[in-house]
């Protein structure tokens, strides 16, 4: 982990968006750049059908096809747009990168700030359905107690926030961004969450332990100390075949998980990793120029969500959240801010900072907050109990949820909101006091 | 992976002598090709209308192919590239098809006017295809035009990899190099040659050692331009990215360096196709996105094509690299060619007990530069070694007559 990059400070504000740096903001997608998406997908080449009968060559044929298809006929831009616009978006710029995010403050008082960060291939999109039972329980099952104020941001380089224009923005160097964020929105006491690339923002965060921060929760594993990275795997990491995930196999080696190391090592079969880890501008140049391409390369992420979608598509059964809707309006997305190239540096910097990292010798900072962890059963890997405490010796919540996978908050809203009511509890409690005068200022 | 049974050869071949310079073989057939003009437009129009990330944040390659290097080669293939020309020079040579093992099998045939030429057949790589070949076929068919002597004349077969330009498609698994190495042997005994020898580099030295190892008895050597030799300490301290064991000789620590090197920054491709070719759609349908995942096969032969579209001469032109993408392009073959990295089990550098004559051949930007002592023990019967002074991945198409000069030399031992 390298150190956090000083981020530059604003005036601190009142609360809400009064910030003089905080910009509303909506997006419109040109009619022209609609229409270029749709006869580009009715135009697309594919190639000839994989030679066998399961997804062991990749992407299959026949659920690209149906994708291809229904995106370039049924699928309408136009209801997603709609739906993000009548949400509070806005954007601020932090150390020169302006960062889009989505701030739904709840109608409670007491409710406790909670920035949320997805992943690679995600986005704000992932969240929405979780934007109703956080910040207003008492009309999705949970009570007054339970609100959330959400902070949604685009991690820079995805969605609506910038692409970074230098390097540096490692997950390091954006849980830096996050924290200044939280400040000029005026929050002193809040929690964090994230998977994914979201993970590694929040875990970052957690180690820099910025003024405020009183928590956090996971629903994925993605760090482990530098010190046994290095004596383990060495200059491996440098060859780009992990992400930080990797730091399972370590673990597993030691506690013979093999369950959860075949995972891993199948996700290392994952030829994305190594492909973003070390070329982006390589991968980026084949996809910002194929909506077909860029569909195929987010569908391949991992076994679980991928035939959770191929059902989506080829039978009508999506899970959950993952519906075709929705998972094309996170593809439309990436297309239509041409993100694809940007988002996979992000692979990139946290490659570079972790060889880094491992060549100084440096050890991270342990988390020194609190930390809740989900296990959702289609993830890549279910982390072992005993692993994520080695990581992080504040777990003060553990759960293995019962259904849902990579993107849990996607497919499974309540299931997700209620993990997260459920781990940040006992934080309120404990500091309850400070955080209702905290809220009563801010109200 | 199941081994492939062979389709048994129908019918016996003549011998060569009482063949006609054509085949008379009843299942070969003359092969040419011409692109529809509908194709060509829709190429150009596909370039024109590309689609561009924004720039990398480097001043340099470490984040994969760059920007500028894209837009020049686009820039050159919309307007001024003319796959015509590569066309008609492909359909001046002699060209056939004809089914192996259930596949078509495309290759071309030049044969020698020399009595005593030796058969010799190429194999090309990925990135590659015949095109790569091209520049070889006269120094090495016709000698004695070009610097050499009647007794160092060879008969030439230049097969494509089979998912590769204009063979066919495999439409079943287990095409991978031990079953193409059948193929190649059958392909031979169907041309006649009894005795004869073969040379590859990249995925053309995987099929040419497997042809080696099963030892057929009319091939009498292999040439190589990329061994692999790497021994087995060498290849684990690679593997755990350690550092370079004690001891090295230079020539030794010249290939850690860019072994090392490659295993750390250039691995994601081949990683990917092996893994998960069929997810690369972006390459069937993206003319550009094609040729930047083709630049990035190695960091030497990238450099050296950057500087070709940067307008320095070089041993490749602009041309040459286009023909080749544009061969991929209307073949339609990104997906196809990158399966055979899935298909393929075989450790790409280890040695692999080749025991026959072998000619190895080292040019330096190579992805490495096998030492001698690496290739002394990799291969027992070396008859030939040496190190070159210029050249890279693509020798054969780089330094044609460098690398036609080390063939005649490889094999006149053999002869």
């Amino acid at each position: 982990m390298t150190q956090p990059t000083p981020i530059q400070p604003a005036p601190t504000p009142p609360p809400g968006m009064t910030s003089p740096d905080v910009r509303p903001f909506s997006y419109t997608a040109s009619d022209d750049a609609l229409a270029n998406l749709r006869q580009r997908l009715v135009a697309s080449r594919l190639p000839d059908k994989e030679l066998v009968a399961d997804a062991s060559q990749g992407v299959q044929l026949a659920t690209l096809h149906a994708l291809t298809r229904y995106w370039g006929t049924e699928y309408d831009w136009r209801k997603i747009e709609a739906r993000l616009n009548a949400l509070p978006q806005f954007k601020t710029e932090i150390d020169g990168v302006d960062i889009h995010f989505i701030h739904v403050r709840s109608k409670h008082d007491g409710a406790l700030p909670l920035i949320i960060t997805h992943g690679w291939p995600g986005s704000v999109i992932e969240m929405l359905e979780v934007i109703g039972p956080l910040t207003d329980p008492t009309a999705h099952g949970g009570s007054a107690e339970d609100a959330f104020h959400l902070v949604i941001p685009s991690l820079p380089g995805y969605g609506f926030s910038d692409a970074p224009k230098e390097v540096g923005w490692d997950p390091s160097h954006v849980a830096s961004a996050w924290a200044e964020l939280i400040r000029r929105l005026g929050y002193t006491r809040y929690v964090a969450q994230g998977g994914d690339q979201g993970a590694g923002v929040t875990d970052a965060m957690a180690r820099q332990s910025p003024n405020g921060l009183l928590g956090v929760h996971f629903n994925f594993l993605s760090s482990f100390p530098t010190e046994v990275l290095a004596a383990i795997f060495g200059g491996e990491f440098a060859q780009g075949l992990f992400k930080r995930v990797a730091v399972a196999v370590v673990a597993s080696r030691a506690e013979k998980e093999h369950a959860a190391l075949a995972a891993v090592e199948a996700l290392f079969m994952r030829g994305y990793l190594a492909e973003m880890n070390t070329r982006p501008q390589t991968i980026g140049s084949t996809l910002t120029d194929s909506p077909v391409g860029q569909a195929s390369w987010m569908l391949d992420h991992d076994t679980d969500s991928y035939e959770k979608i191929s059902r989506a598509f080829l039978k009508g059964q999506p899970s959950g959240g993952l519906t075709r809707d929705h998972i094309l309006d996170n593809m439309s997305l990436y297309w239509l801010t041409n993100t694809a190239t940007s988002a996979a540096r992000l692979y990139w910097e946290n490659a570079q900072s972790i060889a880094a990292a491992i060549a100084s010798g440096k050890k991270a900072p342990e988390a020194s907050v609190p930390v809740a962890f989900t296990v959702f059963p289609g993830e890549i890997f279910q982390a072992p109990r005993s692993w994520v405490e080695k990581v992080y010796p504040h777990l003060t919540y553990f759960h293995e949820a019962d259904k849902g996978g990579h993107f849990a908050a996607w497919e499974e809203p309540q299931l997700f909101s209620e993990e997260l009511r459920a781990a940040f509890r006992s934080l309120r409690q404990s500091g309850q006091g400070k955080v209702g005068n905290e809220q009563r200022m801010h109200s | 992976m199941t081994q492939p049974g062979m389709t048994p050869e129908p019918s016996m071949t003549p011998p060569p002598s009482v063949m006609q310079p054509s085949m008379t073989h009843p299942n070969v057939r003359p092969f040419s090709f011409t692109a529809a003009d509908q194709a060509l437009a829709d190429l150009r129009r596909r370039v024109t209308a590309t689609i561009w990330p924004d720039k990398e944040l480097v001043a340099d390659a470490s984040q994969g192919v760059q920007f500028a290097t894209v837009q020049q080669l686009a820039r050159y293939w919309a307007t001024e590239y003319d796959w015509r020309k590569a066309e008609a020079r492909l359909n001046a040579f002699p060209q056939f098809i004809t089914e192996i093992d259930g596949l078509d099998i495309h290759f071309i045939h030049v044969r020698s006017q020399e009595p005593n030429a030796l058969p010799l057949i190429v194999t090309h790589g990925w990135p590659g295809s015949v095109i790569e070949q091209l520049k070889i076929v006269e120094p090495l068919t016709n000698p004695t035009a070009h610097g050499g002597r009647a007794a160092d004349a060879f008969d030439l077969v230049i097969p494509s990899l089979p998912g590769h330009g204009f063979s066919g498609k495999p439409t079943t698994t287990g095409w991978d190099p031990i079953r193409i190495a059948r193929a190649w042997i059958a392909l031979m005994q169907r041309l006649g040659y009894t005795r004869y020898v073969a040379q590859g580099g990249d995925w053309g030295n995987a099929v040419t050692e497997q042809m080696a190892l099963l030892a057929p008895p009319g091939l009498v050597g292999i040439h190589t331009n990329m061994p692999a030799t790497i021994p087995e300490a060498i290849a684990k301290a690679l593997a755990s990215g350690g550092p370079a064991p004690a001891g090295l000789s230079a020539d030794e620590q010249y290939a850690w360096d860019q072994l090392d090197y490659f295993y750390k920054h250039g691995l994601g491709y081949a990683n990917e196709m092996a893994n998960r070719p069929q997810t690369l759609y972006a390459l069937a349908d993206s003319p550009v996105g094609l040729a930047a995942w083709m630049l990035d096969h190695d960091i030497a032969s990238y450099r050296l094509i950057t500087r070709v579209f940067a307008g320095q001469a070089e041993g490749l032109t602009r041309d040459d690299i286009l023909d080749n993408v544009t061969l991929y392009w209307l073949t339609n073959t990104a997906v196809s060619s990158a399966r055979l990295y899935w298909e393929s089990h075989l450790a790409f550098f280890a040695p692999k007990g080749v025991s026959i004559p072998t000619a190895v051949s080292v040019f330096p930007d190579e992805i490495y530069a096998a030492p001698r002592s690496w290739t002394e023990k990799a291969y027992p019967k070396l008859i030939h070694y040496n190190r070159l002074s210029k050249g890279g991945h693509f020798a054969a198409w780089e330094q044609p007559q460098a690398f036609s000069e080390e063939i005649r030399a490889g094999f006149r031992s053999l002869r």
